[in-house]
Parts: structure tokens; sequence; C-alpha cells
């Protein structure tokens, strides 16, 4: 195997990792701060990229069906919490677990009712259409690295809002002891309500910027459901730096797991979770 | 405990309503019962764990799989396997398989066990996809069903569907009454108790880990049977009756039904079943019938909004209002377990 190949299944694995880190770090927001488990997450990432590819379609441009589409998760995001959500912060997880399962199967079924049930690719758009020439035949989609890139904007985006902004402190505070936030006047539900839309909206960003590498296809959310639950349990529930780290591990043994080990690459992700679980039962930077 | 009778005289009538069912029910019926009840015994075997050891398995389709698995492959291949022998073969092989996962996963706690449970079922997932071993994502096909037969007497046929039936109907109620007893028992309360307070029974000079590894194993064989009944049934495994969604779905039967019951989990099976059936059902929903996840998808809202001790509580609460309040659920069950 000489460099260049090297080079691309680096690069890929590390796109893909980034990518599992806007999902997942969604996830364990909503998981670490308001211990909600939300098993539609994966439908939200399924939306977002519905959503690229009818608006994309409608107004020829990505970009602006990223912007039209986010403020609609957003919106979408805040009117679930406030319907459904919301009704289930006191009570066991396993109805949540039961709820967002609900929620799974009507997203589907929406998702067949307006979009139909064919696969659809979305057109890499114009500007970012080339490729960076490696060697003589290997070549590098300039598209991946934007994506690698945006990925990795946002990851500091994240981390600078939960650790350096005043919001971001209210959403530590509440994270740790909602009565007390609650009682020194911060309004905790608005809070919430504020996180699972963010969760959600980072979800769909996903899937809509990932639209033109994956194309578009009923079902999408679920491998990527399961495979950010892994990511969120290898990195520790909660912990963004956790969902950044691990999001990496995976994409890489899963991108060079399929290159060296094709056989067993299905099971390599799991593999390496049950290894980690075993060695720190709490993920690795989860508190114990 | 008080209200002992009424539940005795609810299960009697259950059970024979169920036993003359095929009497008079038409053939799609009575396999789609058939079906359901194999769905219960195995919902009962996973509320074991999720219900009285709060113990939340995402894997549980592992042994479900695993059991029909080894009927196919130990089986002879044009002839009739013996179910005195391979029914039992089935089972070890899952209590075997929960024995040696449990002994990982009973490490983690909480949310932490429902994710290695999920891993070490993927891995047996992977491990049926993709090697040659089952016959890869195309399973094998079990062309005869296992004899079940005393000294050359045949004590049913199992092709004919009645039979089937009957033998599951049986199963179920044995399995039943064998989770009543067991969890009657010391060791059974010793398991609700774990699930509230696993320290203080630790304290309390329990061996808890043995224990929960006890239930973990149990759960395995009887998940096993259902496994193992429902390969039968369909006549091929392939890897799909191990995936995840088959972990969920089962999960969902239980949570739907009632924790912490023994006849939520029926009840769950029977609804979630049901329910499917009645919403892809084109006569009465017409084009709808093809969107049936969305009335599904909206009762199990329903459900999870306004009753909190799922479809069993529209039952207990009369009863039970009088009784005790068991508030074991508030405390026992956040995955995050005991701090």
């Amino acid at each position: 195997m000489d460099f260049a190949f090297f080079l691309i299944q680096l690069l890929n694995g590390l796109q893909y990792g980034l990518l599992l880190f806007l999902v997942a770090s969604g996830l364990t927001l909503i998981f670490g701060i308001m211990g909600i488990i939300n098993l539609a997450h994966g439908s939200f990432y399924m939306l977002g990229a519905y959503l690229a590819w009818s608006l994309a379609s409608l107004t020829g441009s990505l970009a602006a069906a990223i912007l039209v589409g986010i403020p609609l998760t957003v919106l979408l995001g805040m009117g679930l919490e406030w319907l459904l959500i919301r009704r289930l912060y006191e009570r066991d997880h396993l109805f949540q677990v039961l709820l967002s399962y609900g929620l799974i199967l009507i997203f589907e079924e929406m998702r067949s009712i307006f979009w139909g049930d064919d696969v659809h690719g979305v057109p890499v758009p114009e500007l970012l259409n080339a490729s960076i020439r490696l060697t003589e035949n290997l070549s590098y989609p300039v598209y991946r690295l934007f994506i690698s890139g945006v990925c990795l904007l946002l990851a500091l985006g994240l981390y600078l809002l939960i650790q350096k902004t005043r919001l971001g402190m209210k959403i530590r505070a509440g994270a740790s002891n909602r009565d007390m936030v609650q009682s020194l006047g911060i309004d905790i539900k608005f809070l919430y309500t504020l996180v699972f839309a963010l969760g959600i909206a980072l979800a769909a960003f996903a899937g809509m910027i990932n639209a033109p590498l994956s194309s578009v296809f009923p079902n999408m959310g679920g491998q990527v459901l399961i495979i950010c639950f892994v990511v969120v349990v290898i990195g520790g529930i909660g912990s963004v730096k956790g969902a950044m780290v691990a999001s990496l591990m995976i994409g890489l043994a899963e991108t060079f797991g399929q290159v060296f080990v094709p056989e067993v690459a299905g099971m390599i992700v799991y593999l390496l979770m049950a290894a980690v679980l075993v060695w720190r039962p709490a993920g690795l930077f989860g508190k114990t | 405990m008080a209200a002992f009778r009424k539940p005795h005289t609810v299960f009697l009538a259950a059970a024979l309503l169920l036993a003359v069912f095929p009497l008079f029910g038409g053939a799609f019926y009575v396999q789609l019962i058939s079906k359901i009840m194999v769905m219960a015994i195995f919902a009962m075997s996973l509320d074991l764990l999720i219900g009285y050891t709060g113990l939340v398995s995402f894997g549980h389709a592992a042994v479900f799989g695993l059991a029909g698995y080894v009927l196919a492959l130990l089986g002879p291949q044009y002839e009739a396997a013996s179910l005195w022998w391979s029914l039992p073969a089935a089972m070890a092989a899952c209590a075997a398989f929960a024995l040696v996962t449990g002994l990982l996963v009973l490490r983690t706690k909480g949310i932490y066990f429902i994710m290695v449970t999920l891993a070490f079922a993927q891995m047996l997932y992977f491990v049926f996809h993709d090697t040659t071993l089952g016959g890869g994502s195309d399973g094998i096909y079990i062309y005869n069903k296992p004899t079940l037969a005393i000294g050359g007497f045949a004590l049913a046929d199992l092709e004919k569907i009645e039979h089937f039936y009957w033998l599951v109907l049986l199963l179920m109620l044995a399995v039943y009454l064998l989770l009543h007893r067991v969890l009657g028992s010391t060791f059974g309360r010793a398991l609700v108790g774990i699930k509230v307070n696993e320290h203080r029974m630790q304290a309390l000079g329990f061996p808890v880990f043995r224990y929960k590894l006890g239930s973990y194993v149990l759960a395995g064989a009887l998940g096993g049977l259902s496994g193992y009944l429902a390969a039968v049934q369909f006549g091929f495994v392939n890897p799909e009756i191990l995936s995840w969604h088959q972990s969920g779905a089962v999960m969902m039967m239980v949570i739907l039904g009632g924790m912490g019951t023994l006849y939520g989990p029926v009840l769950g099976a029977f609804a979630f079943v049901l329910m499917q059936e009645a919403f892809s059902n084109q006569a009465w929903f017409g084009p709808w019938a093809k969107h049936w996840q969305l009335g599904m998808g909206l009762f199990i809202i329903l459900v999870a909004l306004y009753l909190p001790r799922g479809l069993a509580g529209l039952f207990a609460r009369r009863h039970e209002a009088a009784t005790e309040p068991e508030d074991e659920d508030k405390t026992g069950s956040k995955a995050e377990g005991a701090p």
C-alpha cells in the first residue's frame, strides 16, 4: 500500500468520524444535560438529508437548502420538545425510549407520504465540485475536505458555546443540578428546549451536508443512530470531548477495517466498544 | 397480592380462550396468534431482566437468533430433528452464550449495559451475516419441522398449524408459571431487591453478581426457547432475526405492555402485533394501510404519555391502587442505576 492510498483512507476516516461527531454530539448533549434517551435522533439526520434534497432541487443550491432547512428543523425540535419530550423528564428512561421509538415510526411514514420511498442523489455544489490530484490515478474530492473543515469549525463553535459563554454556563449548571438552577431564577425549561433544538439541528445539518456523498434513502437514520450511540458510550455520556475522540476512533476503525479486514469490518466497531467498556465501564471521559 | 383470586380467574379464562381458538379461528389467525405467543415468551424472558432485575438488555435478539441457528445447523438437513434433543440443545447454547457474555456485560451499569448487550448481539449478527457459517445473509432453510414423539408414537405433528399452536400455547403457559414460581422464590425476591437498590442487597449479604448472572442466563435460555419456536414456525433463519431491530421490537413489547408484571409482556406482544396487523389492514384503512407505521407510532406515543405502567396499568390500577403503591419504577430503573 502506497502513501497516497493510505492518505486517502485516512482522510476518509477522519471525514466520516467528524460527521459522526455532529450527530453524536447532539445525542450526548441531549442525554447528558436533559437525561433523555432519544432514539429518534437518527430520524433527524434523515430529515436533514431529505430536506436538503427537496429544497436543493427547489432552489437549485445546497447552500440555500441548508439556510432554509436549519431554521425549519430548529422550529421542529423546539415544537417536539414542548409538545412531547417535556412531559417525560420525570419519568423512567424507558418511556422516553418508547416515545422516541414511536417518533421514529411517524417520521418514517411522514417521509414516505411526503417524499416517497425512492433513493435520490444530491449534486455536489458547483463551487466545490473538484478534486485534488495526489498521484497519477488517485485524487481526493474537495467536497470531502470541505465537510471535514465545516465539522471542525462547528466542533470548535460548540466547545466555545458550552465552555466560554454565559448560555453554556447555564447549560452546564442545568446538567449538574436542575432544581438549583431553576431556583436561581433561570428559565430551565426554555434552556432544555434550546439544547434539544440545538442537538436536533446538528443531526439535521449532518444529514444535509452529507447528502451529496451518501445520497438520500429511506431508513437512513437507523444505522447512523446505532453507530452514534456507540460513539456516545465510548466517549462517555454527556462528554462532548469524549464524543469527538470516540467519533474519530470509530471513523478510522471502520474505514481502515473495511480496507484491511473486510470479513470482520462490521464487527470492529462493536469489538472496540466492548473492549473500551470492559476497560473503562463508563466510557473514556465519563464520570464514574 | 391480596387480590390474588381475580387474576387467577382471568388467567384461566384467557388460557381456555386461547386453547379453543384453533377450533373456530381461521388458519391465518391461528398462525398469527402462534407468532404472537412466541413473541410473548420472548418478551416475558426479557421482562425478567428489564422489569424484575433492572437490567435493560438491548441485545436479547442474540439468543432468539442463536437458538434458531442451532436448530438449523445441528439438525439433519433433509430429515426432521427430534424436539427432545434439539430444543434442549438450542436452549443450552443460549444459556451458555448468556453465561459467557453475562460475565462481561454485568460489569457495566445503566445505559452502558444497554450498549454492551447491543454490542455482543451485533457481533453475533455479523458472525452469521459476514461468514459462511450460517449461509451468510441468505440464511438457512429448515425443511422439516422437528418431531415430537415417544417411542415411535407421535405426540403432535408440528407440520399441522393447530398442533404447533397448542405446543406454543402450552410452552407459553409453562414459561409464565415457571417465572411466576421463580419470582416468588427467595431468588426472585432478591432480584427485585437488586433492581431497587443493588448496594443495599449487597450489604444484606446477597451474592448480587451471581444472582444477576443467574437471571441473565435464565432469560437467555427462555429467550432461546422462543427463538427455537420462531425458527420452527417460519422454517428458515437469517441474520435479521438477531438484528437490533428485533431486540428493539421485543423491548417495545415489554415497555408497551408493562414492565415488572408477567402479563404485561404478553399483553404487549399481542398489542404490538395486532395493532400492526390492524393498521396495515387494507379493508379498514384503504390506501392508508400502506402507511401503517403512522397509526402504530401514534398509539405508542399515546401509551408512553398517558399509561405510566404500560397497558398492564389499565388492568392493574383498580385492585392495586387499593393495596399498595409500588414506587420502585421511579428510583430503580432509571438508566443510570443506583448511585
